[in-house]
C-alpha cells in the first residue's frame, strides 16, 4: 500500500509547482491555497507512512536497470519533516510575501524545492539522487536572491557559486564512481564494494562526494556560503534552508552514502568525529559576535549540524540515534527561531539586535516562539534540544571520548549564554520608544509559529521508551545495518 | 590514459578560474568549464576503442550490440547534467545583470558589501 504512494512525493509538489505559476492573478490568491493544500497533503501522506517500508520501480523496470525509490522508516521519518515544515513555511509565507512582487513564482520555486528534497530523501540511484540535489539546489539559490534586493542578489550569486562547486564535485565523484563499478544503482554498488578490495580510484571518489556532501550540509571548512545565504532569504526559506535543506541535501544523503553504501571505516568515522566537533565550536564561537538576529541564527546553524555529524561520526547506535534524534529537533527549533525573526523583521523592519528592545509587551506571541526555540536550541529541559544534546553526550561517553563530550556541554552553554544574550536584547527590558505602536504579526504567521512550538514540545516526547523504539530505533536501525542488500525491501 | 589527464587539466582551469578571478561573468565561464570537465569524464567513462554508436539498428541482436557499441548509460547522464547546468547557467546570468543594474560594475570587489 505504502509503496505505491511513493511517486506522489514527487508528483504533488513537481505538479503543483508548475501548475501555479500558470494560474495568473486572482482575487483569493490560488498559489497560497494551492501551496499550503499542497504541503498539507504531503504531511498526511509522510505521516501515513511513517514508519514503514516499501518500494517503488520508476517505470516498472527491475531493480539495477531502472531507478528504484524505497522507502524506509529514516526515509519517512525525512519525508515527516520536510513536509511539515513545508507547511508550517508555506502558512508563514502568505503574509511575509506582503512586501515582495512574483509570489506565484516564489511558490513555484517553493514546492519545487520539497520536490528535490523528498526526491533526495526516497531515491536509491546515485544519479539520480544528484539530479533531486540540483533542483532542490537551484530551486534554494533563486528563492535566496528573491527580494532582489542587491545584498541579497549577492548573497545568491556567492551561494550558487559556492555550492554549485559542491554539486559538480559530486557529480565527479558519481562519474568516478561509474568509471570504477559500472553502476550508479546503490545497493547494486554497495554490493560490488564490498567485494572488490579498497583502490584508491574509489577513495578518490570517496573525497569527492565527501566534499560535496560537505558543502552542502555547511560543516565548517565548507561553510562560507550559508551565513550569507541564510540571513538573506526570505524568512520561511531560511526557515527551510536552515531547518531542513542542509540536512536532506547534506547529512542524510552523506548519512546514506557513509553508512549504507561505504560501509563506513574507522578512518572515515574519525573524519566525520573531526569536521563535526570543528563546526560545533567553530559555529558558536563565530555567532557570539553577531548583531544580525538571522545571521547569528545561521552560525548556530553551523554548530547545530556539528553536533548532528559528530553523533553520526561515533558511529555506535546511541551515537546514529542521537544524532537523527537532533536532526529531527534541529528543524523544529531552528525553523521556529528564524520564523520568529522573521516576524520581528516583519513588523520592525529590522534584524539588528541593538536596534530592537522590550519587544514582549507588544509581540507576545512572537517573543514566546522565540523564547521557546531559544531554550530549546540552548538544551534546557523539559524542551526537545535538550533530550538530544543528552543523548549525544551520553554516546560520546559511551564511545570513550570524554574529551568530546566536554566539549558539547561547554558549546552547549555558550549557545545559552548567546540566546539569553539574544532574548535580553529583543524581548525582554525596556521598550524603546520607536517601537510604541507595534502590533503583533497576522494570525496566519501566528499560527505556524504555534504548530512550531507545539512541535518543539511534542518532540521530547520521542524520548519516551514506547515512542523511541519506533521512530528514532527503527530509523538508527537503517544506518547501522551497514550495506543496503541489493534484493532486499531496502 | 591522456584524456583523463587532459580532463583534470580541464577541472583544474575551471577551478583556478573560480578561485582567482574577481569578474561575475568570469566566475560564471569557470562554473561552466568545471561543468564541462564532470560531463567529459563521464562521457570517458562509458567509451571504449573502436565502439559503435549506442543506437540499436533493427534486427540486430542485444547480445552483439551490448559488444560493440559503447556504454549508452552516462550519454544520457551528461543529457541530464547539460540540462542542468543550463538551469544554473541562466540564473547565475540573471543574478549577475541585476547585480550590474544595482551596483554598474561586474567586480565582485567593488560589489562586495557582506562580511564572510
Amino acid at each position: 500500500m505504502s509503496s505505491s504512494l511513493l511517486p506522489y512525493f514527487l508528483m504533488i509538489p513537481a505538479g503543483l509547482g508548475f501548475l501555479i505559476p500558470l494560474l495568473g492573478r486572482s482575487r483569493i490568491r490560488p498559489a497560497d491555497t494551492l501551496a499550503a493544500l499542497g504541503t498539507g497533503l504531503l504531511l498526511a501522506l509522510s505521516l501515513f507512512t511513517l514508519g514503514k517500508t516499501g518500494k517503488h520501480l520508476v517505470g516498472g523496470w527491475p531493480q539495477p536497470i531502472g531507478i528504484t525509490l524505497a522507502l524506509d522508516p529514516l526515509s519517512s521519518l525525512m519525508l515527516t519533516l520536510i513536509a511539515g515544515l513545508g507547511l508550517c513555511a508555506s502558512i508563514f509565507s502568505i503574509r511575509a510575501l506582503d512586501r515582495h512582487t512574483g509570489r506565484s513564482h516564489y511558490y513555484s520555486l517553493f514546492l519545487l524545492m520539497i520536490a528535490g528534497m523528498n526526491g533526495v530523501a526516497l531515491t536509491r540511484d546515485l544519479f539520480n539522487l544528484y539530479v533531486f540535489l540540483e533542483l532542490a539546489s537551484i530551486s534554494s539559490y533563486a528563492l535566496v536572491a528573491f527580494s532582489a534586493e542587491a545584498e541579497d542578489l549577492e548573497a545568491g550569486f556567492k551561494y550558487a557559486i559556492l555550492s554549485g562547486l559542491g554539486s559538480i564535485f559530486i557529480l565527479l565523484g558519481i562519474a568516478v564512481v561509474y568509471l570504477c563499478y559500472g553502476t550508479v544503482n546503490l545497493p547494486q554498488l554497495a554490493e560490488r564494494l564490498a567485494l572488490a578490495p579498497a583502490g584508491e580510484l574509489i577513495n578518490f571518489s570517496l573525497i569527492l562526494l565527501l566534499a560535496g556532501f560537505c558543502i552542502k550540509a555547511g560543516l565548517i571548512p565548507f561553510h562560507f556560503w550559508l551565513p550569507d545565504a541564510h540571513p538573506a532569504a526570505p524568512a520561511p526559506v531560511s526557515a527551510m534552508l536552515s531547518g531542513i535543506l542542509i540536512k536532506a541535501l547534506g547529512l542524510y544523503a552523506l548519512a546514506r552514502l557513509l553508512f549504507n553504501v561505504y560501509d563506513l571505516s574507522p578512518g572515515l568515522g574519525r573524519l566525520l568525529l573531526g569536521l563535526g566537533a570543528l563546526s560545533m565550536i567553530g559555529g558558536v564561537l563565530l555567532a557570539i559576535g553577531q548583531n544580525d538576529f538571522k545571521r547569528m541564527l545561521a552560525y548556530h546553524s553551523i554548530s547545530q549540524i556539528g553536533y548532528i555529524a559528530l553523533a553520526f561520526g561515533l558511529g555506535t547506535p546511541l551515537g546514529i540515534m542521537a544524532g537523527i534524534y537532533h536532526l529531527v529537533n534541529h528543524a523544529a527549533f531552528k525553523s521556529l527561531l528564524f520564523l520568529s525573526a522573521g516576524a520581528v523583521e516583519y513588523r520592525t523592519g529590522t534584524r539588528d539586535l541593538n536596534e530592537l528592545g522590550g519587544l514582549r509587551a507588544r509581540m507576545p506571541v512572537t517573543s514566546a516562539a522565540s523564547l521557546v526555540g531559544s531554550l530549546s536550541i540552548a538544551g534546557v529541559p523539559p524542551l526537545n534540544g535538550f533530550f538530544s544534546k543528552l543523548l549525544i553526550i551520553f554516546a560520546c561517553v559511551q564511545a570513550g571520548r570524554q574529551g568530546l563530550a566536554a566539549a558539547a556541554v561547554i558549546v552547549s552553554i555558550l549557545t545559552l549564554a548567546s540566546f539569553m544574550k539574544v532574548q535580553r536584547a529583543a524581548f525582554f527590558g525596556p521598550l524603546k520608544d520607536k517601537w510604541t505602536g507595534l502590533k503583533e504579526v497576522p494570525f496566519s504567521m501566528q499560527l505556524s509559529l504555534f504548530l512550531l512550538m507545539a512541535a518543539c514540545l511534542a518532540l521530547s516526547l520521542l524520548v519516551l521508551p514506547g515512542l523511541r523504539e519506533q521512530f528514532l530505533n527503527s530509523a538508527q536501525a537503517v544506518l547501522s545495518a551497514g550495506i543496503m542488500p541489493a534484493g532486499g525491501s531496502r | 590514459m591522456i584524456i583523463y589527464f587532459l580532463i583534470l587539466l580541464l577541472f583544474a582551469v575551471g577551478l583556478y578560474g573560480l578561485l582567482s578571478q574577481r569578474n561575475l561573468v568570469k566566475l560564471i565561464i569557470s562554473m561552466s568549464i568545471l561543468e564541462c570537465a564532470a560531463d567529459l569524464l563521464l562521457i570517458a567513462a562509458g567509451w571504449r576503442a573502436n565502439g559503435s554508436a549506442p543506437v540499436i539498428a533493427a534486427g540486430q541482436d542485444a547480445g552483439q550490440f551490448a559488444l560493440s557499441s559503447v556504454d549508452p548509460l552516462p550519454q544520457a547522464m551528461v543529457l541530464v547534467s547539460i540540462a542542468i547546468g543550463l538551469a544554473l547557467l541562466l540564473l547565475l546570468t540573471a543574478i549577475a545583470l541585476r547585480l550590474y543594474h544595482e551596483y554598474g560594475t561586474y567586480d565582485i570587489g567593488e560589489i562586495r558589501r557582506l562580511r564572510g
